[in-house]
C-alpha cells in the first residue's frame, strides 16, 4: 500500500515536471512577434549577438531588451528587415560587428581524435560521428557559426569560405555608362 | 499596341488555322542568310574533348570516371543526380586525362567540373541498343531517355525525360518549336531542311509518350524551305500540322508560340503544361529520334558559327568540342573581331575564353565586329515613354520593374510579375534611353533566388536547432524519470524495513538490528538527497549513471589535454 502511494507520488512528480517544462516552452512559442522576428534572423545560431541563439535574441528584441543591429550574419540587409518588421529606423551594424563571407567548418581527418566535443557544441547537429571515430561535417547543414572551433582539443577544425560556383553565381548589378542630360 | 498588331497581321502569311497574335514583339535584323545557305558540315574527330558534367538545368551529374580511365564513345561518364538531371557521355574513345574545373560557356565566366578526354583516334563505341519505344513501360522508357542524356536543345536544356511525363494525361497538344526567332541563328532551319523525316520520327515518340492528340509545328515564315521540307515529311499524317507563324521576335518563346498556335494563354507564374500544351525544340526531337531509333546517347549537336568568320555556317560537332576548334572549322575569326557571343544577340552572353567547350545548351557562336555590333550608346534616364511596355511580349511593365530593380526593392519588382519576364530583350531593344533593362531583371531575379536559397537554409537550420534542443531536453527528462522511479523503489524498500524494525521493538539491542537501523538511516538520507535531485534543473546531486558519464567525459578531456600538451611539448 505504502509503496503504491510512493510510486504514484513519483509519477506525479515526473508528470508535474513535464507539464511545467511544457508550459514554459509553449508560452514562449505562442508569442507571434518572437516568431516573426525569428523568421527574419539567419539561424546561424552563432551567439555573436550576445544571446545563446537566434530565438533568444528574437525574444530579447520583442521585449525591447536588445537592439536590432546585433546580428553580424544577417548584415545590414538583416537589420533593414528587422527595422521594417518593427516599424523603426534601420541603423548600421553595432560596433565591432562585421559580417563575414559564408563559410563552412571542415574537420581535418588526420587529426580528429573522435572526442565528440564538437558534436555537443554544434547547434544544428551538422556533425556526424561517434565516440573515438572520425567526425565529419555535413557542409550543406553547417551554418558557419564557428561554435565547434573552440571546444576541439586538437584544433583540427577550420573554416572554409564557400566559393561561388556556376550554380550559385548571381548576375551583378548592371554597371553601364549613363549620359548626363544637359 | 495596335500599331504592332496591325504590322504583325500585314506581315503574316497564309496559315491554315485561326491566327492568334501576342502583344508586343520586335523586328530585329535577321542576318539569317549569313549562315543558312550551306549544308551542315560535320567536324572531323579531334584529339581532345572537354566534357562539362553540368550541361543541363538542374543538378550536375555525378562523375563516374577518373583520370587514367579509358572510355568508349557513348559511355556514360556522368550519371544523373537527383531528379532534375540527365546523363553525360564520352564523345569518343580514348583516355581520361583529367577530371577538373575548366572554362565552360557560362555568363559567369567561372570554371566548372569537366572530364578531359584524349582521343585514341579509333572512335570505338559502346554497343548502342535501339529502344522498343512502343512497347516499353513508360517509366522505364523515361529512365532510358534520362540515361541517354537528352536535354532540350533550344537553349534551356531542361532534362527531356521530365517533360515527357504526361502527368495524368492532361496534355492534348504537342508543339514543336521551329520558330528560331533569334537573329543570326540558323541551326534549326538547316536541321529541318536536311533531316525533316528524322525529326518527325522523334516527334512520333514524343506524341506517343505524352498521349497528345495533336501535333503543331511552328516555324517562322522567313524559313520557307524548312516549312516545305517539314510539310513534305509530315505528308498525309492528319495529326501533324506545320504552321507558318509570322516572323516576329520572340515568337519562339514557349508561351508566345503556345499562344500563337493555340490561342491558349499560359497563366502568370505557370507553364504551358497548365493549359495542356507541351513544347519541344526541333533539335530535341531529332536527338530523341537518334536515341530511340539508334540507341545513341546525346553526343553531338548542330551549332551555328556565324558573324565575323571566314565561312559562316552550321556545324555538327561533338559535345565537348572546344570553341577554338569550332571557330577553326568555320575558317577562323576574321581580323578586327571583337569577342564572341554564345547564343543570339538578344538573349546570349559574351564568351571570354575559346577553350570553353560546346555543350548541349550552345546553339550559336557569333564572332563580333564593331560594324555588326556597334557599342550600345550611354544610357539616359528613363522618360517613362512606355515603349518598353508596348514591346513586351509578356505584357509586363518593364519601366516599373526597372525602377524597383535598380533601387534593389526586389519585393516590389516581383509584384510586377518579374518572374514572367522571359528575358527576351525586346524592352532593351526599343528603349529610346538605351537602358539595359534586361540586365536589371536578370540581376533582380538572381538576387531573389539567392534570398530564397538563404531562407530555405535558415528554415532548415532552425528546424535542426529546435530538434537539437528538443533532444537535449528529452534526454534530461528521461534521466529525471529514471531517477524518480529509483527513488520510489528505494523509499518503498526503506519503508518496508522500517515496518519490520517497528514490529520487533525488543530486537533494538540486537547488533543485527542496530546495523539495519544504520542502513535505514543511510537509505533515508539518500532518498532525501535523491528527492531534491528530481527537479530537472538541479545539476548539483546527480545520479551515479550521470556522474559516471561526466567522469568519462572529464577523463577523455584530460586525455585530450595531455595529448595537446604532449604535442606542444614536442
Ligand atoms: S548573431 Fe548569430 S545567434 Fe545571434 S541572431 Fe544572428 S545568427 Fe542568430
Ligand atoms: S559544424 Fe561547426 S560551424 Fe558548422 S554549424 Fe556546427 S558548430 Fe557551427
Ligand atoms: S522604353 Fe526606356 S525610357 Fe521608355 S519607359 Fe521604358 S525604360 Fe523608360
Ligand atoms: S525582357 Fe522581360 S520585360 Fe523585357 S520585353 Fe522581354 S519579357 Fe518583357
Amino acid at each position: 500500500m505504502l509503496s503504491a502511494i510512493l510510486v504514484m507520488a513519483g509519477i506525479g512528480l515526473v508528470l508535474g515536471a513535464v507539464l511545467g517544462w511544457a508550459s514554459i516552452k509553449y508560452r514562449v512559442e505562442d508569442d507571434p512577434l518572437v516568431e516573426k522576428i525569428d523568421a527574419v534572423l539567419p539561424q546561424t545560431q552563432c551567439g555573436q549577438c550576445g544571446f545563446p541563439g537566434c530565438k533568444p535574441y528574437a525574444e530579447a528584441i520583442a521585449k525591447g531588451e536588445a537592439d536590432i543591429n546585433k546580428c553580424p550574419p544577417g548584415g545590414e540587409e538583416g537589420v533593414k528587415h528587422l527595422a521594417e518588421l518593427l516599424g523603426v529606423e534601420p541603423k548600421p551594424l553595432g560596433e565591432g560587428l562585421e559580417p563575414k563571407p559564408k563559410a563552412v567548418a571542415v574537420i581535418d581527418d588526420n587529426n580528429c581524435i573522435g572526442c565528440t566535443l564538437c558534436i555537443q557544441a554544434c547547434p544544428v547537429d551538422a556533425i556526424v560521428g561517434a565516440a573515438k571515430q572520425l567526425h565529419v561535417i555535413v557542409a550543406d547543414q553547417c551554418t558557419g557559426c564557428e561554435l565547434c572551433l573552440p571546444p576541439c582539443p586538437v584544433d583540427c577544425i577550420h573554416m572554409e569560405v564557400v566559393k561561388e560556383d556556376v550554380a550559385t553565381w548571381k548576375w551583378r548589378y548592371p554597371i553601364h555608362a549613363i549620359r548626363r542630360v544637359e | 499596341m495596335t500599331v504592332q498588331k496591325s504590322r504583325l497581321e500585314a506581315g503574316a502569311t497564309r496559315a491554315t488555322r485561326k491566327r492568334h497574335t501576342f502583344n508586343g514583339g520586335i523586328h530585329p535584323d535577321g542576318h539569317k542568310d549569313v549562315s543558312n545557305a550551306a549544308p551542315i558540315v560535320t567536324l572531323p574527330l579531334l584529339s581532345r574533348y572537354v566534357v562539362p558534367l553540368r550541361q543541363h538545368i538542374g543538378t550536375a551529374t555525378r562523375v563516374l570516371v577518373q583520370a587514367g580511365d579509358t572510355v568508349l564513345r557513348g559511355q556514360m561518364i556522368g550519371a544523373a543526380e537527383g531528379y532534375v538531371s540527365t546523363a553525360v557521355h564520352a564523345p569518343t574513345s580514348g583516355r581520361v586525362v583529367a577530371v577538373e574545373p575548366h572554362e565552360v560557356p557560362h555568363p559567369s565566366g567561372l570554371a566548372d567540373l569537366c572530364v578531359v578526354i584524349e582521343s585514341d583516334g579509333l572512335d570505338q563505341a559502346v554497343e548502342f541498343q535501339p529502344l522498343d519505344w512502343r512497347n516499353l513501360d513508360p517509366s522505364a522508357l523515361r529512365n532510358r531517355i534520362r540515361d541517354l542524356g537528352l536535354a532540350g536543345l533550344g537553349g534551356a536544356v531542361f532534362p527531356s525525360f521530365i517533360k515527357l511525363n504526361p502527368e495524368g494525361g492532361g496534355i492534348d497538344t504537342l508543339i514543336l518549336n521551329g520558330a528560331e526567332c533569334e537573329p543570326w541563328i540558323t541551326c534549326d532551319d538547316r536541321l529541318m531542311r536536311e533531316r525533316a523525316a528524322e525529326i518527325l520520327q522523334g516527334v512520333a515518340v514524343m506524341r506517343h509518350m505524352l498521349g497528345a492528340r495533336e501535333v503543331l509545328i511552328g516555324i517562322e515564315d522567313d524559313k520557307p524551305e524548312a516549312i516545305a521540307a517539314m510539310r513534305t515529311a509530315a505528308g498525309a499524317d492528319t495529326g501533324v500540322e506545320v504552321v507558318a507563324v509570322p516572323t516576329l521576335y520572340p515568337s519562339g518563346g514557349g508561351k508566345q508560340l503556345t499562344y500563337l498556335l493555340t490561342g491558349r494563354e499560359t497563366p502568370t507564374g505557370g507553364r504551358s503544361t497548365d493549359v495542356g500544351v507541351q513544347v519541344f525544340n526541333i533539335g530535341t526531337a531529332h536527338a530523341l529520334y537518334r536515341a530511340v531509333a539508334l540507341g545513341e546517347p546525346m553526343l553531338s549537336r548542330v551549332v551555328t558559327v556565324t558573324g565575323h568568320v571566314a565561312t559562316p555556317g552550321n556545324y555538327e560537332a561533338r559535345l565537348g568540342t572546344p570553341v577554338a576548334d569550332l571557330l577553326q572549322a568555320a575558317g577562323g575569326a576574321l581580323p578586327g573581331s571583337t569577342g564572341k557571343l554564345v547564343g543570339g544577340p538578344m538573349m546570349g552572353f559574351e564568351l571570354e575564353d575559346n577553350a570553353a567547350p560546346l555543350t548541349k545548351a550552345v546553339n550559336c557562336i557569333i564572332v563580333k565586329h564593331p560594324d555588326l555590333f556597334p557599342a550600345r550608346p550611354a544610357a539616359l534616364p528613363c522618360i517613362r515613354c512606355g515603349a518598353c511596355a508596348r514591346a513586351c511580349p509578356a505584357d509586363l511593365q518593364p519601366f516599373e520593374m526597372y525602377w524597383f530593380a535598380r533601387a534593389k526593392d526586389f519585393g516590389k519588382a516581383q509584384s510586377y510579375d518579374l518572374f514572367d519576364c522571359i528575358e527576351c530583350g525586346c524592352c532593351s531593344f526599343v528603349c529610346p534611353s538605351h537602358i539595359p533593362l534586361v540586365d536589371y531583371f536578370r540581376f533582380a531575379k538572381s538576387e531573389i533566388w539567392e534570398r530564397e536559397r538563404h531562407k530555405h537554409d535558415a528554415d532548415q537550420a532552425r528546424t535542426r536547432h529546435e530538434f537539437k534542443e528538443f533532444r537535449l531536453e528529452r534526454e534530461k527528462l528521461e534521466k529525471a524519470e529514471k531517477l524518480a522511479a529509483k527513488v520510489a523503489e528505494n523509499k518503498a524498500r526503506d519503508a518496508a524495513a522500517a515496518a519490520t524494525a517497528a514490529a520487533n521493538p525488543d530486537a533494538a539491542a540486537d547488533p543485527e538490528a542496530e546495523r539495519k537501523k544504520a542502513i535505514l538511516q543511510a537509505a533515508l538520507d539518500r532518498a532525501k538527497k535523491a528527492k531534491e535531485a528530481v527537479t530537472p534543473q538541479n545539476t548539483e546531486s546527480l545520479p551515479p549513471a550521470v556522474e559516471k558519464q561526466i567522469a568519462e567525459i572529464e577523463a577523455r578531456r584530460a586525455q585530450a589535454d595531455t595529448a595537446v600538451e604532449k604535442e606542444a611539448g614536442q
